[in-house]
């Protein structure tokens, strides 16, 4: 019946092919186009900084080092040259130092991949954290009502009540000289509750639905219900708001690093590097531009494919695009 | 209501107290609050320490020490800083400061982000649309503090040079002149042939006026004059008549049109009066401006008194404040020259020690305000632009916008009675949202342009582990956040009456 049914259906030129649910959030995704550049924008610059100056043991393919110093060429001039020679360029070059070296002779090219390294692994783990510790607090909140929703969203209420900056500042105070990663911890700690309360206002309407009705006769346990009837319906919100909040983490890791309560020296992070050289404007402007440029691109990426995701996931939004 | 205003209350009291004890904890174990005294050299080391520790109750422990905070706090004592200096004083000057950076920037985001979300709505899926929607995305991804250097470095200094002598390139000229071109080109709607005019028209016209300004050195004396002041208050009347009534009838755009007139008359006549005012002459020729506008709008208004009206304040408004603009500008070339050629400041929020009349003064405040202000504009302009467009969209889909197209109404009426009035209630929670979070929010932009602001009352708390400073800043911060939410409940429910307030 069905595939007579389909047949009559291809005759008319109507041919409706089953997809699954993956299949139709994957489609709907590669046609965003904003979305896929930024993907691949975002996997380039991933590549690029983790391959480039290599990353804990593992050697990468550019010769210099981020913690060597060395003689300062043509005042650290970046060798970078995009123009090519028929406009009156210097041709496609890559060259010596190709963003420019400081007044201490470090490569700023290296500097900059290693800076964008930690930037993005700080907003990962921010993100991993404040998504798991929202998605959870937001679910048993959810899911449970009554005394642990109150004593949950009162916490959120206390936590929202602090500008995250505010928050996140004195965190990075404290924890600053620790490391990246317990840095990152801290922040995602911190930053949680909208999230929080996003993932509870889901788990609020979906506990109301039938299905979850119909596995609770059954007898299914809470936790079967909230992590395998629940969360998958979810997974859309928080995977959307995990994109959001990693890119919202780029920003402020790269805020908290510039007003000296993120990551402290030695460790380089992308706005830590801005601080370092913000004196140098003047001087060495190129310092200041490449921090700028990746923080730029890494935020505007990850922007972007969380809205190709929220589109995709969405599919009331879903727009018919030109 | 009084109920729900005494529950928020009670409750947010509790979440603020709760709140102030996690930031009081957090700040006291943040760091060590002796550490630059631990360093110093010399004899009284020992003594300082010890007058620190006697200042900052360092010697109590710190449940205690909160406790005792908390007390004065309620006996409203914020405590001394850890040089002993009165923090109220300290919060009181940091708190004008900061109003001041963040009403102007505030509002403006406000006005622009609305109406430029309002028009990509309008004419959504257009180049225009994209366009906005793009340079929202690239301004939510920008770090402040990179673009604040850089305003600094290529706005301020840049162009305090270029005023030396400010002859505009033609280069540049004709690019503007393209880009205005387009401009104008994308908002229009219509055929292929019409927006072709509007590009020819509008390079053209952006294109002459560089020249003109770049010919007669406009730049290094500003000034609107009584003609550019009578062409920009007559078109303000054609336009806002245009807006709320439409051109059809003519009583409201007659009584806009006086309303421009009397005001570019009054601004020459009162040029006595304008010398050196004051800041309450100010207001109060604002308030008479509104009562003559009001009564020209009732006497000529007609059958459309009530639009007649607004049209007619609505242009007064904005004609006085024209000839605000033109009488702080008149002033400018001799405030260039006192500042040696460099009118827009990268530091702080006045020239020190500056004395002038005034206008000059507020021309040194605007010129202080202007890169702060750009820089915070560009951040929440792409939000107000991202949830204005959206919520437009949305009540252009409505039905009661249907049917309003459906009996006839001009789209003009349709837009801006049906669907502009429901689609900002949204906007007023997001601003009331915005406002709250910007008193406490200005830190990197106060820190980039060395304002002594709420920003920098906190972070220099915070890096000294001083927690009264900070806890201070919090105080603010925070009750701002709990009033404004509660305030943005209320007229949320005020002006959308399907919402209850419980």
């Amino acid at each position: 019946m069905a595939i007579s049914a389909q047949a009559a259906g291809a005759a008319q030129g109507m041919t409706v092919v089953a997809r699954t649910q993956t299949q139709l959030v994957r489609r709907r995704f590669f046609r965003h186009r904003a979305a896929l550049i930024g993907m691949l924008v975002f996997g380039g610059i991933v590549v690029l900084a983790f391959s480039s100056i290599g990353f804990g043991p593992l050697p990468g393919w550019w010769d210099k080092s981020y913690l060597a110093t060395g003689a300062v060429v043509d005042q650290g001039r970046p060798t970078l040259s995009l123009v090519p020679q028929f406009l009156g360029g210097e041709g496609l070059r890559w060259g010596e130092h190709p963003f420019g070296q400081d007044n201490i002779g470090i490569d700023y090219f290296a500097l900059t991949m290693r800076g964008t390294q930690q930037s993005i692994i700080v907003a990962f783990i921010v993100g991993f954290v404040a998504t798991t510790v929202g998605t959870l607090a937001g679910a048993f909140a959810g899911y449970f009502r009554k005394k642990v929703e109150a004593i949950l969203m009162r916490l959120t209420d206390v936590m929202i009540t602090i500008p995250v900056l505010i928050i996140a500042a004195i965190v990075g105070r404290s924890f600053g000289d620790s490391g990246i990663v317990v840095l990152a911890i801290c922040i995602g700690l911190v930053t949680w509750p909208t999230l929080g309360r996003l993932i509870r206002g889901e788990f609020l309407s979906l506990r109301e639905k039938e299905f979850v009705e119909a596995a609770r006769a059954l007898g299914t346990s809470s936790s079967r219900i909230i992590f395998r009837h629940i969360l998958p319906n979810t997974v859309g919100v928080i995977i959307v708001s995990a994109t959001l909040a990693i890119a919202n983490a780029v920003l402020l890791e790269s805020a908290l690093s510039f007003l000296g309560v993120g990551v402290q020296p030695p460790d380089v992070s992308l706005g830590q590097l801005i601080d370092t050289y913000r004196s140098a404007m003047t001087t060495r402007p190129w310092l200041f531009w490449w921090p700028g440029v990746f923080i730029i691109a890494i935020a505007l990426s990850i922007n972007f494919i969380g809205d190709g995701l929220r589109d995709a996931f969405d599919p009331r939004q879903t727009r018919v695009r030109a | 209501m009084i109920a729900f205003i005494a529950r928020r209350l009670i409750v947010s009291f509790f979440v603020l107290l709760a709140a102030t004890m996690v930031i009081y904890a957090l700040t006291a174990l943040a760091g060590d609050p002796l550490e630059d005294l631990r360093e110093l050299p010399g004899p009284d080391r020992d003594r300082k320490i010890a007058d620190r520790i006697e200042r900052m109750n360092l010697d109590v422990p710190l449940p205690l020490r909160y406790l005792s905070w908390l007390g004065n706090l309620f006996r409203g004592d914020l405590g001394v800083n850890r040089d002993g200096q009165d923090v109220s004083v300290l919060l009181g000057n940091a708190l004008s400061a900061t109003l001041q950076l963040v009403v102007a920037a505030t509002v403006l985001a406000v006005v622009i982000g609305v109406i430029v979300g309002i028009v990509s709505a309008l004419r959504q899926y257009s180049t225009f649309d994209y366009s906005v929607t793009f340079t929202a995305f690239v301004c939510f991804s920008l770090p402040l503090f990179w673009v604040a250097v850089m305003l600094k470095q290529y706005i301020a200094i840049e162009f305090n040079d270029w005023l030396r002598d400010p002859v505009i390139p033609p280069t540049v000229i004709a690019v503007a002149s393209l880009v205005g071109g387009l401009i104008w080109a994308a908002v229009l709607v219509g055929g292929r042939r019409a927006r072709l005019a509007a590009f020819a028209l509008g390079a053209a016209a952006t294109a002459v006026t560089l020249t003109l300004l770049s010919a007669t050195r406009w730049f290094a004396d500003p000034g609107i004059g009584v003609v550019g002041l009578a062409v920009l208050a007559g078109g303000t009347a054609v336009g806002v008549t245009a807006l709320i009534s439409g051109l059809r009838h003519r009583d409201p755009l007659y009584a806009a049109l006086s309303a421009a007139g009397i005001g570019v008359i009054l601004s020459q006549v009162l040029d006595p009066v304008l010398a050196d005012p004051s800041w309450l002459e100010i207001f109060g020729l604002a308030l008479l401006t509104v009562a003559v506008c009001a009564g020209l709008g009732y006497a000529l208004g007609g059958l459309l008194r009530r639009q007649a009206i607004l049209a007619a304040v609505l242009t007064g408004l904005v004609t006085a404040g024209l000839t605000f603009l033109d009488r702080m500008l008149r002033g400018f070339a001799d405030y260039s020259d006192y500042v040696r050629g460099r009118p827009i400041a990268t530091i702080g929020s006045s020239t020190p020690n500056f004395k002038g009349d005034f206008w000059q003064t507020n021309l040194d405040v605007a010129g202080h305000l202007l890169l702060p202000t750009m820089a915070l504009i560009l951040i929440s302009l792409a939000t107000y632009t991202r949830y204005s467009r959206s919520s437009m969209l949305e009540v252009m889909n409505l039905d009661y916008v249907r049917t309003a197209r459906a009996k006839g109404l001009p789209e003009r009426t349709v837009v801006t009675k049906h669907a502009f009035r429901n689609g900002m209630i949204p906007i007023t929670t997001l601003m009331a949202f915005d406002f709250a979070g910007v008193i406490g929010g200005a830190i990197v932009t106060e820190n980039v342009f060395g304002w002594q602001g709420m920003g920098s009352l906190f972070l220099r708390g915070l890096q000294q582990v001083d927690p009264a400073p900070v806890m201070a800043f919090f105080i603010v911060s925070g009750s701002a956040i709990v009033l404004f939410n509660m305030l943005a409940d209320i007229i949320y429910a005020y002006l959308d009456p399907r919402i209850r307030l419980s």
